[in-house]
C-alpha cells in the first residue's frame, strides 16, 4: 500500500478543510456508533422475530438466527459507508470549503484507512462464512441436502425416513417405516428428526419446504438427504424451486406437522388405506431408475420385462428392459 | 444497386419482420376456447374424451383431451368453467391405449366423492397398471387432491386416430370412466394428465403434456 508522499513545497502543508482531522473522525465515530446501535436495536426488536423462514424447525430457527446475525453485523458496515458519504457531501461540499484538492496528499488515499477497511471486512466475511456454515449444519445436520452420504448427520440414531419423489408435476411421499406407502400427503411428527430422501423420476426438481427451512435438489437417480426436526405444529408449504416445465408453478402442496400420536395414527391408517396400491409399488429403494420411455411403460425401478417393451423415445433401454 | 432497389429490399424485409412478429404474438397469445357448464338440478355434467392422436393441424400426432359442450359438440379445449360448491359429474371416454405406469401411485383414485370411480359401469379404486392394457392417462387436479386413472385400450386394437371419436360408435374401442367431486370456491384450478404420454418427447412430458388444450388445462370455478 502506498505511503504518504512528501508534500510538495508548492502545495499547502495541510488542506484547510474546516475543522481539524481529529474533530471530523470523532464526529464520524459518534454518528456511526449511534446510528449503528439504533439500526441494530430496531432490527433485533422489530424485524428479527419475523425473519423467514420462521421457527417451525431447528433448521428454520438456525437459518433465521443466521440471517439476523448477518444483518446485525452488516448494518454497521452499511451505516459506516453511508455516514461517511453523507458527512463528506454535507461538510466537505465544494460550496463550503472550496474545490477538491488535486494532486495533494489528501487525494492520494490513506494506507492506514485502506488496510483497516480490508482487514476488518475480510475478517468479518470469513467469520460469517464459518459461523453460517456451522449454524446451518448443527445440531441436526443440513436441511440443504447433502447427497446420499451426509457429512453432517443429526445426533438421533433413528430419524423418521420420508422419501420425497418429484415428478412432473407433483410431489409424492413414501414412508418406508410404515410399509412403504406412497401418498400425496406429507405429515410429520413434532419433535422428531426427519430424514428427507429426495429424488426424482424424471427431470430435476427442487424440494423446498419453506417453513421447515429445507431445500434440496431432486435429481433422477440420486438420493439427496436433508434433515430437520420440527419443533412447532402447523402447516407448511412445499414448492418446486427448479423450473421444470409448464406446470412447475402448480407443483406445490401443503404439509402438516402434528403431534407424535396424531402422526402415528395417521401413518397407520394410511398404511392400511393404501395397502392395495402399496402392494403394486416397487420395493422401497433410495433411488429409482425411470425410463426415458414414458408412454410405453417405464416403470420404476427394476427395468425388467414386461416394462419398456419398445424403445419409443429414442433413449437407450437398459439391459433386460425389454 | 440503385436507390429504388435498396428501398424495395428494405420494405420487403420490414414487411416480413412485421408478419413474423404478428404471427409470433398471435401464437403466444392463443388460448383455446372455454366450455361453460351451467348446473342442471344443482349438478354439472362434464364430458371429455382422450384420443391417442388428435388427427388435425397443427399437431395431428399429439395425444389430446377434448371437451364436449352442453350442446353436444366436441371442442378441442381443456378449459372449462363450472360453478362453485357444486357437484361435478365427470364422464371421460378413453380411446387411447395404455401401459404400465412410471409411478403406480397414480394408479389409484383419490379426491373423488366416495374415493372411487367407475370403469365401464364397475366401481374401482385402484388399477394395476402392470396387467391388462395398463393405464392410458389420468385426470388429475393436484391442488384439490383429485386423481383418476383412465384404463387403457389394447394397443393392438384398431384405435381411433382422428378426433373427435364417437362414444356411441362401435368402430373404435374405448373405456368409459365416471366419477364425481364437489367444486371448490372460485378460482382457476390447473388439471392435467400425469401419465407421461407425449410420444416422441423426452420422458414423455413435452409437447402435448406442456400445451394447454391437449393434456392439461384449467377448471375455472365461478
Amino acid at each position: 500500500m502506498t505511503a504518504e508522499a512528501p508534500t510538495p513545497a508548492s502545495e499547502p502543508a495541510a488542506a484547510p478543510r474546516g475543522e481539524g482531522r481529529a474533530t471530523h473522525w470523532l464526529r464520524l465515530l459518534i454518528l456511526w456508533v449511534v446510528i449503528s446501535v439504533a439500526a441494530d436495536v430496531v432490527w433485533i426488536k422489530l424485524v428479527g422475530p419475523h425473519v423467514p423462514p420462521g421457527r417451525m424447525t431447528d433448521m428454520a430457527t438456525g437459518a433465521a438466527f443466521d440471517f439476523n446475525v448477518l444483518i446485525v453485523l452488516a448494518l454497521p458496515v452499511m451505516v459506516g459507508v453511508w455516514v461517511y458519504m453523507l458527512y463528506a457531501v454535507i461538510v466537505w461540499r465544494a460550496s463550503k470549503v472550496g474545490p477538491d484538492p488535486v494532486a495533494t496528499r489528501f487525494s492520494r488515499g490513506s494506507g492506514t484507512v485502506e488496510w483497516t477497511w480490508i482487514v476488518l471486512t475480510t475478517v468479518l466475511v470469513l467469520f460469517l462464512a464459518g459461523f453460517g456454515t456451522y449454524e446451518l449444519v448443527q445440531p441436526g445436520g443440513s436441511g440443504g441436502g447433502q447427497g446420499p452420504t451426509p457429512i453432517w448427520t443429526p445426533t438421533t440414531s433413528s430419524p423418521l425416513q420420508v422419501q420425497v419423489i418429484g415428478q412432473q408435476w407433483k410431489w409424492t411421499y413414501r414412508y418406508p417405516q410404515f410399509g412403504g406407502f406412497e401418498t400425496n400427503e406429507l405429515l410429520l411428527p413434532v419433535n422428531q428428526t426427519v430424514a428427507f430422501n429426495v429424488t426424482s423420476l424424471d427431470v430435476i426438481h427442487s424440494y423446498w419446504a419453506y417453513q421447515l427451512g429445507v431445500k434440496a435438489d431432486a435429481n433422477p437417480g440420486y438420493n439427496n438427504v436433508a434433515f430437520t426436526t420440527p419443533i412447532q405444529t402447523g402447516y407448511f408449504v412445499v414448492r418446486c424451486a427448479e423450473l421444470c416445465g409448464l406446470w412447475h408453478g402448480a407443483m406445490f402442496n401443503e404439509g402438516r406437522v402434528v403431534s407424535a400420536a396424531a402422526f402415528e395414527s395417521w401413518a397407520k391408517a394410511t398404511e392400511r388405506q393404501l395397502a392395495e396400491n402399496t402392494a403394486l409399488l416397487p420395493a422401497y429403494a433410495p433411488t429409482y431408475t425411470p425410463d426415458a420411455n414414458g408412454a410405453a411403460g417405464g416403470y420404476y425401478p427394476d427395468n425388467k420385462d414386461p416394462y419398456s417393451p419398445v424403445e419409443m423415445y429414442g433413449a437407450p433401454q437398459p439391459a433386460g428392459g425389454g | 444497386m440503385g436507390k429504388g432497389g435498396r428501398l424495395a429490399i428494405t420494405i420487403v424485409v420490414l414487411a416480413l419482420a412485421a408478419v413474423g412478429i404478428v404471427f409470433s404474438v398471435k401464437a403466444l397469445l392463443y388460448t383455446p376456447s372455454t366450455v361453460v357448464y351451467t348446473p342442471t338440478n344443482g349438478q354439472v355434467n362434464v364430458t371429455m374424451q382422450t384420443v391417442g392422436s388428435y388427427g388435425h393441424a397443427p399437431n395431428p400426432t399429439w395425444v389430446s383431451y377434448l371437451t364436449e359442450n352442453q350442446q353436444g359438440q366436441w371442442v378441442h379445449t381443456t378449459l372449462w368453467q363450472v360453478p362453485a360448491h357444486t357437484r361435478v359429474n365427470v364422464t371421460i371416454y378413453q380411446f387411447d391405449s395404455g401401459s404400465p405406469l412410471r409411478n403406480q401411485q397414480i394408479g389409484q383414485v383419490t379426491g373423488t366423492l366416495g374415493k372411487s370411480a367407475t370403469l365401464n359401469g364397475a366401481t374401482f379404486k385402484v388399477i394395476n397398471s402392470n396387467i391388462g392394457n395398463g393405464i392410458g392417462h389420468t385426470f388429475s387436479i393436484p391442488t384439490l387432491g383429485i386423481s383418476v386413472p383412465l384404463a387403457g385400450n389394447s394397443g393392438s386394437a384398431n384405435l381411433c386416430a382422428v378426433a373427435p371419436c364417437s362414444p356411441s360408435s362401435t368402430a373404435y374401442p374405448h373405456n368409459t370412466i365416471t366419477f364425481s367431486f364437489t367444486s371448490p370456491g372460485p378460482g382457476n384450478y390447473p388439471w392435467q394428465c400425469f401419465v407421461p404420454c407425449a410420444l416422441g418427447f423426452l420422458y414423455g412430458n413435452g409437447g402435448p403434456m406442456q400445451t394447454v388444450g391437449y393434456m392439461g388445462g384449467f377448471m375455472k370455478v365461478v
